[in-house]
């Protein structure tokens, strides 16, 4: 099992490897020059040499690349070109939002997703397993943002019973907090109970054909405790994995919304980092994402191999 | 079809929508890029079926314009990312040797975002329908790649390839005659996913900022526009959104009839 362990951890060395150059290649995709845009645009030639040289822009791009991934390695993600702030300093400050908005998503969707599978497993081609479909295709075929907004719209603006933009920290009050998470994450969350429950329904049809399980209710066991303790738990790894995978869909969902919602996460420093071409906070975003993604499905791949002693990497 | 409602009723909307689209200039009430600050902000009406948005111009004829754009742009993405994702599928799954490779690379565009990465790729590189394609179809090129490689691994050890290797039938042959068509049916129903995937992804850039300059209106800055007047002129959103969600309801439901029918296993959104 050690080994294993091992061995899906060295797995995962080549990929961040690859995303750590692909996001350090960003920077040259754009025809402007970083040095002149710091400038701005009534510096002299001689301003923009010295911060090209300051930002070590003439070196050549291996020697950049392996400095900046040095830099990485010790956490130290750059300056923002803007306010010159540190880019970790800068998402650390904005982590409460953007993760108590993902940790409330997840929850919401799981909560409602696997039931949801499971019932239209259970109630197969029935009208109820049709409805469930046409929904999930429905929430896969609508923009984020605009079930955001009508959300916002219909359910805040127009009746006042929810703030309509903006976060409380945690800090003000729980009940402030939640009550300005609560549309972010359902609208964020919609996509996600899509992807879980249909992927619960495949999973549970085909565990509900096994034999175990018909053994089960040959014993008269009631058709809920068959349900959720004997087939739900053996439908559980395909359930998990999509939970994994669908952290991608969260944090670019996350993106979006928090700029629908006007939360100051790290979504909304992403999108103003775009907008203004502020590359050290692009690409630290970029690849914070990519190893949370990388890491979140570590853990679960990992966790297989301990409650499933047959999975072996 | 009618064995498989979801094909006809998927591919009949969608049909619907590309008429809309072609005859556009034929069903357009005004100009949709004339501007009239007499006309800002006006509801729907009889002169103006979709109401205005905040420069005064008529949103019926902008969506109407605006499903060109977006129907183009998912069109677009749909035969660049399945081209592109066949030929390095195919690469991958022969050629074991560059496997290893052009996987971790795959991998490891799939750990940065969809979203976050398109965002970052159309912003770098400049709004323009052009690169707004480009970077929606890097980052969805992947999955496809993965799709067809594993296609060609499974295939490849079946004993009519062998029988071909063995008869001395050269490799570029065995792909293009053996390999390359039991790709089609899955890599079509792909191309569907992709394409409604596009269409919201195209939305989701301009909402930020980074999509389709104004000037050629697309469903998602029509949508993007009406972000200022959200509060009070809900509508400016909401016809636009409209169109774009049904239609790409329209397409994935098209895509799971397909699936469906051709009996395969499709690789939605993952």
């Amino acid at each position: 099992m050690v080994q294993s362990i091992a061995n899906r951890l060295i797995s995962t060395v080549p990929i961040l490897f690859v995303v750590s150059v692909l996001i350090f290649s960003l920077l040259y995709l754009t025809p402007g020059d970083p040095a002149q845009m710091i400038a701005g645009a009534q510096a002299t030639q001689d301003d923009v040499e010295r911060i090209r040289e300051a930002l070590g822009l003439n070196d050549p791009a291996l020697m950049r690349y392996f400095d900046w991934l040095w830099d990485v390695l010790h956490f130290d993600f750059g300056r923002s070109v803007f306010n010159g702030r540190s880019v970790t300093e800068l998402i650390m400050q904005r982590m409460e939002p953007t993760f108590s908005l993902m940790a409330l998503t997840t929850l919401f969707a799981i909560v409602i997703a696997v039931p949801l599978g499971v019932l239209a497993a259970w109630r197969a081609n029935s009208v109820v397993d049709r409805i469930v479909l046409v929904l999930s295709i429905a929430s896969f075929s609508i923009p984020v943002f605009v079930t955001g907004y009508v959300l916002a719209y219909y359910v805040a603006f127009k009746t006042g019973l929810l703030p309509v933009q903006g976060y409380a920290f945690l800090k003000e009050g729980v009940g402030e907090w939640l009550a300005h998470l609560v549309l972010p994450s359902v609208s964020l969350g919609l996509i996600y109970v899509a992807l879980i429950s249909r992927i619960t329904r495949a999973s549970m049809l085909e565990v509900l054909s096994e034999d175990y399980i018909r053994t089960a209710r040959a014993k008269g066991l009631l058709g809920r405790r068959i349900l959720f303790v004997h087939a739900l738990r053996n439908a559980a790894n395909p359930i998990v994995t999509v939970v994994g995978v669908g952290v991608a869909l969260l944090l670019g969902g996350a993106v979006v919304i928090e700029s629908v919602f006007n939360i100051p996460g790290i979504g909304r420093l992403t999108v103003d980092a775009i907008l203004r071409r502020d590359y050290p906070i692009i690409q630290g975003v970029m690849l914070l994402f990519a190893m949370i993604y990388i890491v979140v499905n570590l853990i679960i791949d990992l966790l297989y191999t301990v409650f499933d002693p047959r999975i072996r990497y | 079809m009618l064995r498989n409602p979801s094909i006809a009723i998927g591919g009949g909307i969608v049909v619907l929508m590309v008429l809309l689209a072609l005859f556009a200039p034929y069903l357009q009430t005004i100009d949709p890029l004339s501007m009239n600050p007499l006309n800002r902000m006006k509801d729907p009406s009889s002169a103006f079926w979709f109401g205005t948005d905040a420069y005064g111009r008529d949103l019926y004829s902008r969506v109407l314009y605006g499903g060109r754009t977006s129907l183009t742009v998912g069109f677009a993405v749909a035969v660049l990312s399945t081209g592109v994702g066949l030929l390095i599928g195919l690469i991958a799954g022969y050629y074991r040797s560059l496997d290893g490779v052009v996987m971790r690379i795959m991998d490891g565009l799939m750990a940065i975002p969809a979203v976050l990465l398109a965002i970052a790729l159309s912003a770098l590189l400049g709004g323009s329908v052009l690169n707004v394609v480009i970077a929606i179809a890097v980052a969805e090129s992947p999955r496809v790649v993965r799709l067809i490689r594993g296609i060609v691994l499974s295939l490849r050890e079946r004993q009519y390839v062998e029988a071909a290797l063995i008869s001395g039938v050269s490799r570029s042959r065995i792909i293009v005659r053996h390999i390359l068509p039991s790709t089609f049916a899955p890599l079509a129903v792909q191309a569907t996913y992709v394409f409604a995937s596009a269409m919201v992804l195209e939305a989701i850039l301009s909402f930020i900022g980074a999509g389709i300059p104004p000037t050629t209106p697309s469903w998602g800055n029509i949508i993007a526009e009406g972000r200022q007047l959200w509060q009070i002129k809900f509508f400016i959103i909401l016809y636009p959104a409209l169109f774009l969600s049904l239609t790409v309801f329209a397409i994935n439901i098209f895509g799971d009839g397909l699936r469906d029918r051709l009996d395969q296993r499709g690789d939605r959104h993952l």
